[in-house]
């Protein structure tokens, strides 16, 4: 008797597994290494929260497969003057709730990424008016000729007005503020996107259903109904879920198990080079350290402690051993992919561990010193590995480094313009989200401003006047040989002063399940609008 | 001294000790293992700790007996070309220490408990009995946890890395002091009652003198047989939350964070990365629990 009912309950269980999942209904699961900050569009510039939000909220402009600029909310556009532009917005486009998409919620979106706990400052400052022509009729006007204005204008996420004004979250959230019970839009999203989000459990699941809506329902190929995303951070665990069939996307794969992918059925994995340059940073702006042994001054402020470090460190045994040579060890702080970049200028810091003795000597620091380093664990292929190598390193020239690795989400809080730049030395990964060079220049070199637009991420205050005047050029140069003649001499400049410590561009490594056709665009962003399904 | 001795080697015990291989070889693990471990530092090839001895170029390379294996590196190197078996030896030494002390905290605090308890007898006696049995109806594991979670929460971040064995240490005697506590309690109720307690009592002799010096005596016996076998039970808890990323951090490995580390490179073919802390973990805690299990069952009178 016990038995048989336990036959029939078993039996009903599968037949009503049978009906959830109908042929057909195609759901796509996939896991990244950590989860998406926060819902809300402009409170994180990260490439993996802006990636995943992507799909439920969209720009005036957005990239394809090919990292192509395509006409998305906006229909066309035409240069009035070197500093205004209009734009014809698209007519007909309902936002997730059923709102009207109009010129208004471009403004207010434009302010919005202004506000307070906003990290996407940098951006908002690139503009400054909209004027409403009328309803799908809007002038941009930029403080200085900005010739790369249409790829800056890709992570320009719009928000409804009405939304965010009924729901209290005009103004953005702060990185500090996820997971608190703050705005409304840091846990639910309305955007014009082709996916809506169904349900999200940070830190476990967020689920995204397709939007039945959706404007542009004709022309993306997806056929994808239903999305299941789940944050894994154990590196082995992604990989495992993969191979067992769990799941049919995982990033980023290890390089290690790039072979294991390959050996086994079912699954591969899907590489190419990355356009995010990895860089170490150090805090050049206060006077005394805030994690260090040395008291009452700055080592950092002397360009011979920071060109000691980029000698002490081995790029290429970093690229051998934990990259598994699947890296591009980098001189500059950008990609071959971006625009501006220069083959001839791109020579990696060369390791010398002598020279970095003899310059920490003349520095007045023979017996070396001691900083806290801060580091993700969760953020950058094998971040946390590369961290401790280059403790060893400069454990080897007499630099004794303490490792603070956290979780991205306490990291970011820490290191970022919101947490107050609270590091001293640091690894930080960048891939400019116009794929031009201004971007990296303008959050990560120049000097910081007081209104947090210009040298937002410039973590550690590293600040060159001739710099920002080339800077200012390479914003507005049309010329294509001018503007590279000032990006070269800028990127001569960041090296001779060891500004920064670039160390290579990572892999972009995915475990994709056969029969998945997916696009990996060169920015590490996953577009579910080219998800394909068997 | 020396006839102490001679009474212990003449004794039951020793012959019981002597009369089982089994528990002699586990003996000898232990020992040996604490030994290698105290003394890591002389007898690891490596010094873990200090970062120029080591070479990212000598990362991943295989135990001696394979190809492309050195025999400067037994056991292989793990990705940051640390010795295997030197972060093996330093690494036992951190779990065997949070065994180790927390097994003493949690006999301190379940001891004290117990004393108390069980010769006041009435609501002081039923209050920390009750605390006791709801602390038991939940895992140690959960117990030690949610401690570890609440302490490094209350931390800042800078600290936690170095405070991470001491919470770890509180964590878990926190969750372990129950059983000596229950223990204590039933033997100090048989105690209480006999007559050279109730002839300390009779001739005025303060209440902690009569506990400490006259009943606890009496009650270590089965309070050291349970200390060896949570002894075991500790390491293996230390080990289980370290691979969980709540124990101490990678800078100074214990066992169960290397097993996590070692993780990745399962998929990847470097197996002896994770296996071999996993071994060690395995054979110290059985020796020690072959130890514990001889030791209750030799002085248990029923069993002999």
């Amino acid at each position: 008797m016990k038995l048989k009912s336990i036959i029939i309950a078993g039996m009903s269980v599968l037949a009503l597994g049978g009906l959830a999942l109908p042929a057909g209904a195609q759901t796509f699961k996939f896991a990244f290494q950590a989860d998406a900050q926060s819902l809300d569009p402009h409170s994180l510039n990260e490439t993996f929260t802006l990636g995943l939000l992507g799909n439920v909220y969209e720009g005036l402009i957005s990239y394809d497969k090919d990292m192509n600029r395509v006409p998305t909310l906006a229909v066309g556009w035409e240069v009035l003057s070197p500093t205004k532009w209009r734009f014809d917005l698209r007519q007909g486009v309902k936002f997730q709730n059923g709102n009207d998409f109009t010129a208004e919620d471009v403004v207010f979106t434009w302010e919005r990424m202004g506000s307070e706990g906003s990290d996407q400052k940098a951006l908002a400052g690139l503009i400054e008016n909209i004027t409403i022509i009328d309803d799908y009729t809007i002038e941009i006007d930029t403080p200085i000729p900005n010739p790369t204005l249409l790829n800056d204008l890709v992570t320009m996420y719009i928000m409804d007005k009405e939304w965010a004004v009924a729901n209290n979250a005009t103004k953005s959230s702060s990185p500090a503020d996820a997971g608190r019970d703050g705005s409304y839009a840091t846990t639910n999203a309305n955007g014009t996107g082709p996916f809506m989000v169904e349900s999200r459990q940070p830190d476990v699941k967020t689920v995204l259903v397709r939007n039945e809506n959706y404007w542009g329902n004709d022309s993306i190929a997806t056929n994808v109904q239903r999305v299941e995303f789940t944050p894994v951070s154990q590196a082995a665990t992604r990989v495992a879920a993969l191979l067992s069939g769990q799941i049919d996307l995982v990033y980023p794969v290890p390089v290690q198990d790039w072979n294991r992918l390959g050996n086994a059925d079912g699954v591969s994995a899907l590489t190419g080079p990355e356009a995010r340059t990895i860089f170490l940073g150090m805090d050049q702006a206060r006077d005394e350290l805030l994690y260090s042994s040395v008291k009452g001054a700055n080592p950092f402020k002397d360009p011979r402690v920071r060109h000691a470090f980029a000698f002490a460190i081995d790029i290429n045994a970093i690229r051998e051993t934990i990259m598994r040579g699947a890296a591009t060890p980098s001189g500059l702080m950008w990609a071959p992919q971006i625009q501006g970049y220069n083959a001839q200028a791109n020579t990696p810091h060369p390791f010398n561990p002598d020279k970095a003795r003899s310059l920490l000597a003349d520095a007045g620091y023979p017996d070396g010193f001691t900083v806290t380093m801060d580091c993700p664990n969760d953020r950058y292929v094998n971040d946390e590995k590369i961290c401790q190598a280059v403790a060893g390193m400069l454990a080897k020239v007499g630099v004794t480094i303490d490792l603070l690795a956290q979780p991205k989400s306490q990291y970011f809080a820490k290191v970022l313009a919101q947490g107050g730049y609270d590091t001293s030395f640091y690894l930080l990964g960048w891939t400019p989200g116009s794929m031009d060079v201004f971007n990296v220049f303008n959050n990560l070199i120049a000097c910081r401003n007081e209104e947090g637009t210009v040298g937002g991420f410039n973590l550690g205050g590293y600040c060159n006047e001739r710099i920002d005047e080339l800077s200012r050029i390479i914003a507005s140069e049309t010329d294509v040989e001018l503007r590279q003649a000032a990006i070269d001499e800028a990127a001569q400049i960041l090296k001779d002063e060891a500004g920064y410590i670039p160390l290579f561009q990572q892999p972009l490594s995915w475990g994709v399940r056969d029969g998945v056709s997916v696009a990996q665009r060169a920015d590490n962003v996953l577009d579910l609008r080219n998800v394909v399904m068997p | 001294m020396i006839d102490s001795l001679r009474r212990f080697f003449a004794g039951d015990l020793w012959w019981s000790f002597r009369s089982s291989p089994i528990v002699v070889l586990a003996a000898m693990t232990t020992v040996s293992m604490v030994f290698a471990s105290v003394f890591a530092n002389f007898v690891a090839p490596y010094d873990i700790f200090d970062l120029t001895q080591f070479n990212l170029m000598d990362g991943l390379k295989p135990p001696f007996w394979m190809e492309r294996g050195e025999i400067g590196f037994l056991l292989g190197t793990d990705d940051q070309g640390r010795d295997v078996l030197s972060t093996i030896l330093y690494g036992s030494r951190v779990s065997l220490t949070v065994g180790f002390f927390s097994v003493i905290f949690a006999m301190l605090i379940g001891i004290f408990v117990g004393l108390v308890a069980g010769y006041s007898g009435g609501w002081i006696d039923a209050v920390l009995m009750r605390i006791a049995d709801v602390q038991l109806s939940f895992p140690a594991i959960l117990i030690a946890l949610l401690v570890d979670g609440i302490i490094s929460g209350l931390l800042p971040d800078q600290a936690q890395g170095e405070l991470a064995i001491y919470v770890l240490i509180a964590a878990i005697s926190l969750s372990f002091w129950v059983q000596y506590a229950r223990t204590v309690r039933s033997s100090t109720m048989v105690e209480r009652t006999k007559e050279y307690v109730q002839a300390a009592q009779v001739i005025g002799l303060p209440k902690p003198l009569i506990l400490f010096r006259h009943i606890l005596p009496n009650v270590m016996g089965p309070v050291l047989v349970i200390a060896t076998i949570q002894l075991a039970l500790a390491i293996i808890t230390e080990a289980t939350l370290s691979f969980l990323g709540v124990g101490v951090p990678p800078t100074s490995p214990s066992l169960g964070t290397l097993i996590r580390v070692g993780n990745d490179y399962l998929f990847s073919g470097e197996w002896w990365i994770t296996v071999f802390p996993g071994l060690a973990l395995v054979i110290l805690v059985l020796a020690v629990n072959i130890l514990g299990d001889w030791l209750r069952d030799a002085l248990n009178p029923k069993l002999r």
